[in-house]
């Protein structure tokens, strides 16, 4: 094999290859998905961390919390997902401490895409952000690979979202009550889990209104029917 | 800001292009696991070194002081599950001098995430994070790529599955100490005797907020034991041919001599018996 000398890497004869990039990373196959209703927001998630063929962690939070009613669903990258979600957690917090009041939804969904926009080439981070403001009540803004940010009703992502586009769309109802959201979130990713063998495990959810941040958690052991804690 | 000196990448590149090969890293191909209990959390580690299919060392550690009341338990690049781990225990000290307070173990595990995550997993070092402060007992895991998990027990390395195995069906929600340690040295056991990449002998470490006590060679279930039979030659079996003498003062005459003084010698080889 002949190698050139005009420096330049590519020309020289190095292979570059962009499956070795990112090896054995830690990945979020993921069924995430947030929901308005008539209140605020709901975000669910299942809980299944995959390192190729082995679960890392089954009872994983993909629901990070960037401020006190502003939360993302994370999916892709572990390791990318949560470097994001840190640095946009500083500056949110730093943003509430220079304006003495909360930032908008809005704003976290920009500060959002700035980063997965800026750094395309180097993340694979699928976001979900969604959260609830005195001004704009319950929003959910979708922030796919490219980095383009999309303000939707509501919002399926990862990969067993594929399944459950039907069932979204044939069920999703404008202004619901928060108890037929929290069915409306469970049923949807309950199919998820079922047909997607990348996401599995817990469903978690957060229900974001007025009154602040409210956990729910359902385990498979009681067919994700009871809610604990 | 402390980091790695890449100056050598492009000619790495251009030798790894000409077709030589990249030289092998010992890997701690290796079964760590850490588990909390009422009151602490324990960690544990096996032995073994390896360096491709050869062992390159039989007992070396791999539960390293981050500080006092932290401990981490490394996976991995050997090289680099020491350096990070060292790297990030000075900067914690500089960090509790300059506060005047204990380090948290989020504070350890934030550091070693945000550099693990700055060079994009080429660090291969897969932590345990374990310890205790003035907010509690933590127990984390970080991957090379920069992702961490908080979990009540936890697996990694080569060995992780047989160790997870053994976690899966005997753990229980507020553990003793006792019944934590059994736990944990019985996780690397399993790592030990069913992982091709892990063996030796079981090191523990348990942290609670008053006191961190570190069990070197807490189990030996692989010691060498006295070979039943000699195989030593009895002398004579070997024929001799012919026999020529030569004396040192005619040792001139083939190559040139000279007298070395040897003030106190090296450390002994180790040879079998």
């Amino acid at each position: 094999m002949e190698f050139g000398t005009s420096g330049s890497l590519s020309e020289d004869g190095i292979h570059v290859d962009m499956d070795r990039l990112k090896k054995g990373e830690v990945n979020l196959g993921t069924s995430i998905m947030a929901v308005t209703f008539k209140d605020g927001v709901i975000l669910g998630a299942d809980s299944r961390t995959t390192t190729g063929a082995y679960i890392a962690n089954r009872v994983t939070d993909k629901l990070t919390r960037v401020h006190d009613t502003i939360w993302c669903c994370r999916s892709g990258s572990a390791a990318d997902t949560q470097a994001v979600a840190d640095i946009v957690q500083y500056q949110l917090g730093f943003f509430a401490m220079m304006n003495g009041k909360p930032p908008t939804t809005q704003t976290a969904a920009a500060i959002f895409q700035e980063i997965c926009y800026s750094n395309k080439d180097r993340l694979s981070a699928g976001l979900i952000i969604a959260g609830w403001d005195e001004h704009h009540g319950g929003q959910v803004y979708a922030i796919p690979l490219g980095g383009s940010l999309h303000k939707q009703p509501y919002s399926i992502g990862g990969s067993g979202s594929t399944y459950i586009y039907g069932f979204c769309d044939s069920n999703w109802k404008e202004n619901m009550e928060e108890a037929e959201a929290v069915d409306f979130v469970k049923e949807a990713l309950k199919e998820a889990i079922k047909w997607d063998g990348s996401s599995g495990g817990v469903i978690r959810m957060v229900v974001l209104t007025a009154k602040g941040a409210d956990r729910h958690l359902y385990l498979p052991d009681t067919d994700y029917k009871v809610r604990h804690t | 800001m402390p980091g790695f000196d890449f100056s050598n990448y492009n000619r790495n590149a251009a030798l790894h292009a000409q077709g030589v090969p990249l030289p092998k890293a010992t890997s701690t191909g290796t079964t760590i696991v850490g588990c909390i209990f009422e009151g602490g959390v324990v960690i544990a580690a096996d032995t073994r070194a390896t360096s491709g299919p050869i062992v390159a060392d039989k007992n070396c550690e791999k539960l390293h002081y981050i500080s006092p009341n932290i401990w981490c338990a490394g996976a991995g690049t050997a090289a680099d599950t020491e350096f990070t781990t060292a790297l990030i225990s000075s900067q914690l000290e500089l960090h509790s001098l300059s506060t005047g307070r204990k380090p948290r173990v989020v504070t350890c595990m934030t550091l070693l995430k945000q550099h693990l995550f700055r060079y994009q997993g080429h660090i291969g070092a897969y932590l345990v994070v374990a310890g205790a402060d003035s907010t509690g007992v933590h127990l984390f895991t970080v991957h090379a790529h920069g992702s961490t998990d908080k979990l009540p027990y936890v697996t990694m390395g080569s060995g992780s599955l047989a160790a997870m195995s053994v976690f899966e069906t005997q753990w229980k929600a507020k553990m003793t100490q006792d019944e934590a340690v059994k736990l944990c040295s019985e996780a690397i056991l399993a790592g030990i005797f069913n992982d091709l990449g892990s063996g030796s002998n079981v090191d523990v470490a348990v942290i609670t907020p008053d006191k961190t006590t570190l069990k070197r060679n807490y189990i030996k279930p692989n010691e060498r034991t006295q070979k039943l039979k000699s195989y030593k030659f009895a002398r004579g079996t070997t024929a001799v041919l012919n026999e020529k003498i030569i004396r040192k003062e005619d040792l001139g005459n083939f190559v040139s001599v000279q007298e070395i003084h040897v003030a106190e010698p090296g450390d002994k080889m180790e040879v079998d018996v």
